[in-house]
């Protein structure tokens, strides 16, 4: 409850924030500190400095253009799951976003805060993946970005450099004719998600052009499941569990909770269901 | 180190210079004496810590002191105004929405988040938005009550 | 006036509540205050080689450091003692501080004191303590076998008693000749009690005057205080006051007396300044005495009519690393006495071992036993419903206590003062709509993943905790009265001093309307006043569901002495036999003579003012009550669950949950049932989603919220709540008790539901917390 002693540095731009955190060894940054300031408090994390990025107005925010939506890394839960623009281009992000926590979580976290920590039972990282989303990081050498499947490396670890900065999010927008879901199937202490399924199809003519499916909580990343079995079927309940079923995990987390198995079966559960969903609102 | 904060605290101006590492529950209760947000965990579950900053229920034990520089805070010792209760406070008390009562600043404070954001909810989504505040005495059952209770007098 | 006993009158606790203004423990302050941090093990059982303290003592700001040896050179009893004895309980020693030894994972090894909080917590991360790790068991059954490491010594085979009720050829002999017979093999998983309140203390002593105050989350001040200053700081009791100010919530956990409150207390005797220490969630979890933990096997017989013949119970129970307060108990007299049940059974037996585990302590929580016998009794019965064909209506109602057949005496000691079963089980169904249930049921039985099961729970409590003569030759070291002193004041208004101290039951609610009801005054003309040991008169506590029908029978029994006396006052002022006089409505009247009267205030005044008096009385009008009932109470009732399971995952979903509880009398029904309502809560808890589980070296891998599921909002469901009234026959008020009922009766209506929604699948029986993976794997097992 009571963190150890660290320097605090505000940082008032993404530049002096890139500074201070070359100067400091070992200095986390902080959004919302929505991961980092539960770490601290049980002294798991004791980082000798905190720089704080939650005012970087440049960091913040919701967009769209040219077929792509834009979400700053500093922008909450809250917003991502209220957006009108997510609403209308990408409604599965904020689904998911409103699955996060609670309500006064969702209003102090932050997408990059989340998918920085990367935890697994998180409920963002399956549906980056399943967008085919990028993330966009700068460092003082530049900017690059990755794809969201590359990004999460392993259990509460990603691609961010010690020099690095999470900016922006980018995801192709969802376009007509395509519906995406996320179930989740919550843990009932920590909220998390035992297993989360991100799903998208995308129908024309009675027929699926597109499917994909991706799978958080069973592995220490997120799993993409192969559903192009989908693709060119009417999308029946037969064809969408069939898909499902090819869930595959090698090395599956368990807790006292669920076990490996079980979240694999309940993936292909939840898998089935979040593809039937995305199909109804295709 | 310590760093210098000025915030709003139920409408007054407070200036202060607090360690990096003070969280603003701690701050709010033993720098300011404002002991209604309480603290039931240390894993952000409880909600028993929660206060509005600017306007936005968060839980004060996840939230440095620093990070509130500037902003504007809500205590449950700020909700009633000019000596009138709260509907909210006046609906947990009408529909004894509170036992042991550790838990009901917070509760209190993340319904009227709630009912800003949605004013009239029904009883799920009174549940949904009320699922980061634990309440061990009351099973919920009356908490829902005066909330609705609550609501309509808003309304 | 309007009667106010059985109104729902608003609480008078909730103003302060609701504004924040109540004050808890840790929103106490105090000149000079100090902060503890209590160093603790990580080990679930390891030998203590060294504790090197001086890192954390040269750390600035820090006041003290204190270990065992500090404890042995204050030269006090310095130890945690048992409350409650059994024949041939082994009682091992539970230092304040270890010494030598760690037993738990959370045993106190030292404690840093610093001028802030923060600091405490810096030095107490500087404490080196090299520990020697050991074997540790952790699990009831485990603890038992052979070659299993030993927690104390004293305790061969870690068994700290061997205990029995019943006769055991009766039952043999039932077993033989039954015509059906149905047996389990259970678990009652252990709780943590979650107050959300954790535990708390701020300890000021004065060398000046030798006194020490104790502000602290306290179910029981006074029994605190005898414990604290008996056995582990011998300080003289008149010397210490305990304050329990506002306490969030206990469920039990508070009752009991725990080494850091005794350790804080020696800290400010040391320092001679005040000193807090509040514990973290992680710390309340480890040191708050648990519930439950038992392995229990358990058999009932039936004759060809389904008429029980005989039960027989066999039950490990966990003591954890130490004896807790009233932990000898709870898996006996608060348990194998309840085997009965709401039905005639002629053949009872019921053997309990109580088992020293490397865990927390268990001790009392809510229910504490009688949850654990509930669950063992209505798990059976639906077993029983099945074996016989009958069902789970029929077979319950065939078996329970005739209403006549009362004062009904049971083969497991108690005697059932009244009862009256078949009308709640009839209400229950009526509420429930249970025909168009079975066909919903039906009907979904062939078609889709999601199927409906209905779950029975028809429970008996004994509560109120009482009476004294029966507790102490049970073992109890204290006795189970409670107390009460009412005082009019000259002006006929009142304070009640109750030695019930409230922790969120609204006492001071329900106790000035008894005093308003019987007196006929305002309620809002009573004060009522609890939790302070310097203001109140030595009073038992809190617990056992005991506040009303004990310490309101308390009041009630001082209120009519004070009504006693004022007609003997209003008989001399008005010139008539006292005999003669009536109180009504706040008035003393000369029966039959209208006119002739007096208000309360009037003979209150002339109790004060003693000008015109009688020769043969005092001056003064307030009466003191020591009250200790004939008997326990005995609540009953009906519960019934709807749930879905999902087989396709094994979630469960609560669709309905609906409640006919008998608790006699009822004094505000607002607040009687919020009781249920929270008890229900708990036992739900109990049968989805709580359970403290230790991993196989003893580490408590559920301790914090995150793996701990406590009901949470959205989980739960609105409750539907009746009641029949069967009033007690044994007290003033005819009231039982309720704090517990609800967590008494729902955890076997939920798993009976569950295991009736899965009947399909030919599973008879789930262990609790009904976990989606444990559900799952028993369809497809």
């Amino acid at each position: 409850m009571y963190p150890a002693q660290f320097d605090y540095r505000r940082a008032g731009s993404v530049d002096e924030a890139l500074s201070l955190l070359q100067e400091n060894e070992d200095a986390k940054l902080m959004a919302g500190g929505h991961s980092l300031i539960p770490m601290m408090k049980l002294r798991l994390a004791q980082p000798p400095v905190v720089i704080d990025i939650g005012r970087l107005n440049e960091l913040k925010g919701i967009s769209e253009a040219g077929g792509s939506v834009r979400v700053g890394s500093l922008t909450t839960h809250a917003d991502i799951a209220a957006s009108d623009v997510l609403a209308a281009h990408c409604p599965v992000l904020a689904e998911a976003a409103g699955h996060i926590g609670d309500a006064q979580v969702r209003n102090r976290g932050t997408i990059g805060g989340n998918i920085a920590h990367a935890d697994p039972g998180s409920d963002i990282p399956p549906v980056l993946v399943l967008l085919g989303a990028s993330v966009h990081l700068q460092s003082p050498s530049g900017t690059r970005s990755v794809a969201a499947g590359d990004f999460f490396q392993d259990l509460l670890m990603t691609d961010v450099g010690e020099d690095e900065i999470l900016t922006h999010v980018d995801a192709p927008a969802l376009g007509a004719g395509t519906g995406s879901a996320y179930l989740k199937f919550e843990h009932p202490a920590s909220g998390y998600a035992v297993v989360g399924a991100a799903a998208s199809v995308t129908v024309q003519g009675g027929r699926c052009t597109g499917a994909g499916l991706v799978v958080g909580g069973v592995s220490a990343t997120p799993t993409a499941v192969d559903v192009s079995s989908l693709v060119g079927t009417d999308l029946s309940d037969d064809a969408i569990a069939a898909a499902a079923s090819g869930l595959d995990a090698e090395d599956p987390i368990g807790d006292i909770f669920a076990s490996g198995d079980y979240r694999v079966h309940v993936g292909k559960v939840y898998g089935k269901r979040a593809l039937a969903a995305a199909r109804d609102r295709a | 180190m310590t760093v210098s904060i000025q915030l709003e605290v139920n409408g007054k101006p407070v200036q202060a210079a607090v360690e990096p590492r003070r969280l603003l529950v701690h701050f709010l209760r033993e720098d300011l004496g404002l002991t209604g947000a309480n603290i039931g965990c240390e894993t952000s579950l409880c909600g028993a810590c929660t206060v509005l900053v600017d306007g936005n229920a968060v839980k004060s034990c996840t939230m440095l002191a620093a990070q509130a520089d500037g902003a504007s805070v809500t205590t449950i010792e700020g909700l009633a105004q000019n000596g009138e209760l709260h509907p909210l406070q006046e609906g947990f008390w009408e529909k004894h929405g509170l036992q042991c009562g550790y838990c009901t600043p917070g509760m209190i404070l993340s319904a009227n988040y709630l009912l800003a954001q949605n004013p009239s909810p029904d009883d799920e989504e009174i549940r949904e938005g009320l699922k980061g505040n634990i309440c061990r005495c009351t099973g919920y059952h009356n908490i829902v009550e005066a909330v609705k209770y609550a609501a309509e007098r808003m309304s | 006036m309007a009667r106010v006993l059985g109104t729902s009158i608003k609480r008078r606790e909730d103003p302060a509540l609701i504004t924040g203004r109540g004050k808890y423990t840790d929103d106490l302050k105090a000149e000079g205050l100090a902060h503890a941090v209590i160093v603790r093990s990580p080990y679930a059982h390891a030998r203590i080689r060294g504790i090197d303290t001086s890192a954390a003592a040269a750390l600035p700001g820090v006041l003290a450091v204190l270990t065992a040896r500090d404890v042995a050179a204050a030269g006090i009893p310095g130890v945690v003692p048992v409350g409650w004895l059994l024949p041939d309980l082994v009682t091992p020693a539970h230092p304040m501080i270890a010494a030598d030894t760690v037993r738990h994972v959370g045993d106190a090894v030292a404690v840093v004191v610093a001028e802030d909080r923060y600091l405490a917590r810096d030095a107490a991360d500087r404490v080196a303590v090299d520990y020697e790790p050991l074997d540790a068991v952790a699990d009831v059954v485990a603890a038992l076998e052979d070659g299993a490491p030993s927690v104390h010594e004293e305790a061969p085979g870690n068994v700290a008693f061997d205990w029995e009720i019943g006769e055991r050829e009766p039952v043999d002999a039932a077993f033989a000749s039954a015509a059906h017979t149905v047996e389990l093999d259970l678990r009652n998983n252990r709780l943590i009690p979650h107050a959300i309140e954790p535990r708390a203390v701020l300890a000021s002593y004065d060398s000046s005057t030798g006194e020490m105050t104790i502000h602290m989350t306290s179910q029981n001040p006074h029994v605190h205080r005898l414990l604290m200053t008996l056995a582990s700081l011998g300080m003289p009791e008149h010397k210490v006051r305990i304050v329990a100010p506002e306490v969030g919530g206990g469920f039990g956990s508070k009752i009991h007396h725990y080494a850091d409150e005794a350790i804080v207390g020696l800290c400010s005797m040391k320092l001679d300044r005040p000193v807090k220490w509040t514990a973290t969630r992680t710390e309340t979890n480890l040191t708050d005495a648990h519930g439950r933990d038992h392995s229990t096997r358990c058999a009932l017989a039936l004759d060809a009519d389904g008429r029980i013949t005989g039960l027989r119970v066999d039950t490990a129970a966990a003591m954890g690393a130490y004896l807790s307060t009233f932990a000898p108990a709870v898996p006996t007299y608060l348990y194998g006495t309840l085997m009965s049940g709401q039905y005639d059974i002629p053949a009872i037996h019921c053997h309990v071992t109580g088992v020293f585990t490397h865990t927390t302590p268990v001790d009392a929580y809510r229910g504490a036993g009688r949850p654990e016998a509930t669950y063992v009794v209505e798990r059976l019965m639906h077993l029983a419903g099945e074996a016989t064909g009958l069902g789970p209506v029929e077979v319950r109602r065939r078996n329970f206590v005739s209403p006549d057949a009362f004062p009904y005496q049971t083969q497991v000691a108690l005697a059932y003062d009244s009862g009256n079963y078949g009308p709640a089980m009839d209400r229950a169904l009526e509420m429930i709509g249970y025909e168009d249930l079975r066909s919903q049921q039906a009907s979904r039985r062939d078609n889709g993943a999601k199927q409906i099961g209905i779950g029975f729970s028809s429970y008996i409590e004994a509560c109120g905790l009482a009476p004294s003569a029966v507790v102490g030759s049970l073992g109890a070291q204290a006795g189970q009265w409670e107390s009460a002193d009412v005082r009019v004041h000259p002006t006929a208004s009142v304070t009640v001093y109750t030695g019930s101290s409230s922790h969120g039951q609204g006492h001071e609610t329900t106790f000035s309307q008894i005093v308003a009801d019987r007196l006929g005054i305002d309620p809002e003309a009573v004060e009522v006043i609890h939790g302070d040991t310097d203001l109140v008169q030595f009073g038992m506590g809190t617990y056992g569901s005991r506040s009303a029908a004990v310490g309101g029978s308390a009041i009630a029994r001082s209120v009519d002495k004070i009504i006693e006396k004022g007609k003997k006052i209003a008989a001399h002022l008005l010139e008539a036999s006292a005999e003669d006089l009536e109180y009504e409505d706040g008035s003393f009247r000369v029966a039959g003579s209208p006119d002739r009267s007096l208000g309360l205030g009037d003979v209150a005044l002339q109790a004060y003012l003693a000008h015109n008096y009688p020769d043969d009385l005092e001056p003064g009008l307030s009466a003191t009550s020591f009250y200790d009932p004939a008997n326990f109470t005995y609540p009953f009732g009906t519960h019934v669950c709807v749930v879905e399971v999902d087989t396709e995952t094994g979630s469960i979903e609560l669709l309905r949950y609906a409640a006919v509880d008998d608790v006699g009398n009822v004094i505000n029904p607002m607040i009687v049932d919020g009781q249920l309502h929270g008890g229900l809560a708990q036992g739900i808890g109990q049968a989805l989603w709580e359970n403290a589980v230790y991993d196989e070296s003893g580490q408590l891998v559920s301790g914090s919220l995150m793996d701990y599921a406590v009901p949470k909002i959205h989980n739960l469901i609105p409750f539907e709540l009746d009641r029949t009234t069967t009033p007690c026959p044994h007290n003033p008020l005819g009231v039982k008790g309720v704090g517990e009922a609800g967590a008494i009766a729902s955890p076997a209506a939920v798993v009976n539901a569950v295991v009736d929604a899965l009947a399909p699948f030919g599973i008879s029986h789930i262990d609790m917390p009904l976990t989606p993976e444990k559900v799952w794997r028993a369809v497809n097992s």
